[in-house]
């Protein structure tokens, strides 16, 4: 029997650097390390290439023109909503609808869905590790309908409690958001399971994706799950574009988003019609470029394969996780049973923002605050963390990097 | 590393470990709340004015090195100053880390061992936060400072 070598035998990441340009310069004298990808990801040399294709051969408005370049433009628009498609594995174009980012996917569902469906009394299920983006829509849709909110509780490791979950579960319930994976902490929830339970109940669910797609496989019709989003600048490519996924049966039953030109099929002073999906969500130019380089972006991703890409991370993940623990005053906070590759922490008695300056000078990119999950920050009792967020392009040598710099900070304030 | 050590002197690491003034002021009669919602660092000054006068002066809260040395040194060096003369410091302690100063070497005492704070622009909130929220105590508006 030939066993199969580990995939960071397979996993060629030198080659991979070489795709992207910003990996290859020095900050503070010191070759860059950026273990900041929960933040944003760079962008290989294809998105980069793409965006000055569009605008140097094909910059045209779409859906408009009968000229020659809107022609182009349009088609490399709905090719990119195709590429999107079969990333998500939905089942149609007409499901995908682009926005400015998972922020605006969700407020989208907040503003359409919750106008529509949500009222006095009614319910929202969300978690206690949600990204501010995936709570604050639903605050204020909640205050503004007298609609109740509700947190699924998490365990000290990471994992939120999903017997707390089938509690809270209920006649009330209008709509479960919950994070794919968290932004703070890396657990990966067990969304799938999780959207069993809400639809036995008749509650539609809504995943923010932003942390997962550019780290595990996403098959939308597999999970079964009613809204899924992500955006782009986290899933190598470009910012303000992203992308909602909604099943046609609730997006072709939602109220219009935004009212503007390209999503409506014919207007009058007395009354206006609407255009099909997804141009229904889409009002005003759309960022065309910005979607050319993201459909470019996901092919790459497929093209490297979710499932390998996963795996190398989870092989850095345990190699980093080693290297912190190696430092004497580390705690790790977020050790959830299925982690993706988020290193959130804090060394005793220096403030993460204190760290992550004397990283930054050891050339190492990493972010401390709050991550825009307060909540999440009080649970666990710390004001701030230092994370370290990693992707496929990293490499064990910059793990080790960021053990070494550690070093420094337990030096300088002993 | 010479860059780091500038920013991070012995005095202001001194200071982080063993902050001066670090509790509440019971008889405190002017009171705000600062916060740097950008990096969590979050203050609370306590002041003791009489006759126009800083008779006392501490703070609460928790942040990083650089915000907690700031307030620490910030009511050492306030204590017993005139608010006129607070609000003077403040103005000068902020021209030096902003460069808004013009390079002319500004007299700030003990407090010019922040002046490597300037080569490190997003630490910049956090050295001025505790002043900021000095002002806002003086000036008793009662509102919550944020450096956002």
């Amino acid at each position: 029997m030939i066993t199969a070598p580990a995939p960071a035998a397979l996993w060629d990441v030198e080659r991979i650097r070489r795709d992207f340009p910003a990996l290859h310069q020095r900050v503070h004298g010191k070759p860059l390390v950026y273990l900041d990808n929960a933040a944003t990801s760079q962008k290989p040399q294809v998105v980069i290439d793409a965006l000055a294709a569009y605008y140097s051969l094909e910059n045209s408005n779409v859906h408009r023109g009968v000229h020659l370049l809107s022609e182009r433009a349009t088609q490399a628009y709905e090719d990119a909503r195709a590429r999107v498609q079969r990333f998500l594995g939905a089942a149609s174009a007409g499901e995908i609808v682009f926005v400015r980012g998972t922020t605006e996917g969700i407020n989208l569902v907040a503003a359409s869905y919750g106008r529509r469906w949500i009222g006095a009394g009614d319910e929202v299920i969300i978690s206690a590790i949600e990204h501010h983006s995936n709570i604050v829509p639903w605050q204020i849709l909640c205050e503004e309908k007298g609609a109740v909110l509700r947190v699924i509780p998490v365990d000290d490791a990471g994992d939120l409690r999903l017997d707390e979950y089938a509690r809270l579960l209920g006649a009330r319930t209008k709509l479960v958001a919950v994070a794919h994976i968290s932004n703070a902490l890396g657990t990966i929830n067990p969304v799938k399971r999780m959207i069993e339970m809400a639809h036995r109940q008749g509650v539609p669910v809504l995943i923010d994706g932003a942390q997962a797609a550019p780290h595990v496989r996403v098959d939308v019709r597999e999970l079964d799950c009613d809204f899924y989003v992500f955006s782009g600048h986290k899933t190598l490519g470009p910012t303000g574009i992203g992308v909602l996924y909604g099943k046609t049966e609730w997006l072709e039953r939602m109220p219009p988003y935004q009212g503007g030109g390209d999503m409506i099929a014919s207007v009058t002073f007395e009354k206006t019609t609407y255009n099909a999906l997804p141009y229904k969500f889409e009002a005003g130019t759309p960022h065309i470029a910005g979607v050319i380089g993201l459909g470019v972006a996901l092919d790459y991703l497929s093209g490297l394969g979710l499932d390998r890409v996963a795996a190398y991370e989870q092989e850095l993940l345990v190699h980093g996780t080693a290297a912190l623990r190696a430092v004497p005053g580390v705690r790790i906070i977020g050790t959830a049973r299925e982690k993706a590759s988020v290193l959130s922490f804090v060394v005793d008695g220096v403030h993460a923002h204190d760290v992550g300056t004397v990283l930054d000078h050891a050339g190492i990119a990493v972010r401390a605050g709050h991550h825009c999950a307060m909540p999440v920050m009080q649970r666990f009792g710390v004001p701030a963390t230092v994370r370290a967020s990693l992707a496929f392009y990293n490499t064990r040598e910059e793990l080790d990097a960021l053990g070494a710099g550690l070093g420094e900070v337990r030096e300088i304030f002993g | 590393m010479s860059e780091l050590r500038e920013l991070y002197q012995q005095v202001i690491l001194d200071h982080n470990r063993k902050p001066r003034n670090f509790r509440k002021l019971e008889r405190a009669n002017r009171t705000a709340e600062g916060y740097n919602p950008l990096c969590g660092d979050q203050v609370r000054v306590y002041l003791e004015v009489d006759g126009g006068v800083i008779r006392d002066i501490t703070f609460e809260g928790s942040g990083c090195a650089i915000s907690k040395a700031a307030a620490s040194m910030m009511t050492a060096s306030l204590k017993g100053k005139t608010v006129a003369e607070a609000e003077e410091l403040f103005g000068r302690f902020h021209a030096m880390l902003t460069a808004s100063g013009n390079g002319a070497p500004v007299e700030l005492g003990k407090l010019a061992v922040f002046s490597g704070v300037c080569e490190f622009p997003s630490r910049i909130k956090c050295a001025t936060l505790p002043w900021h929220t000095v002002h806002a105590a003086l000036a008793g508006t009662g509102e919550p400072v944020s450096t956002e």
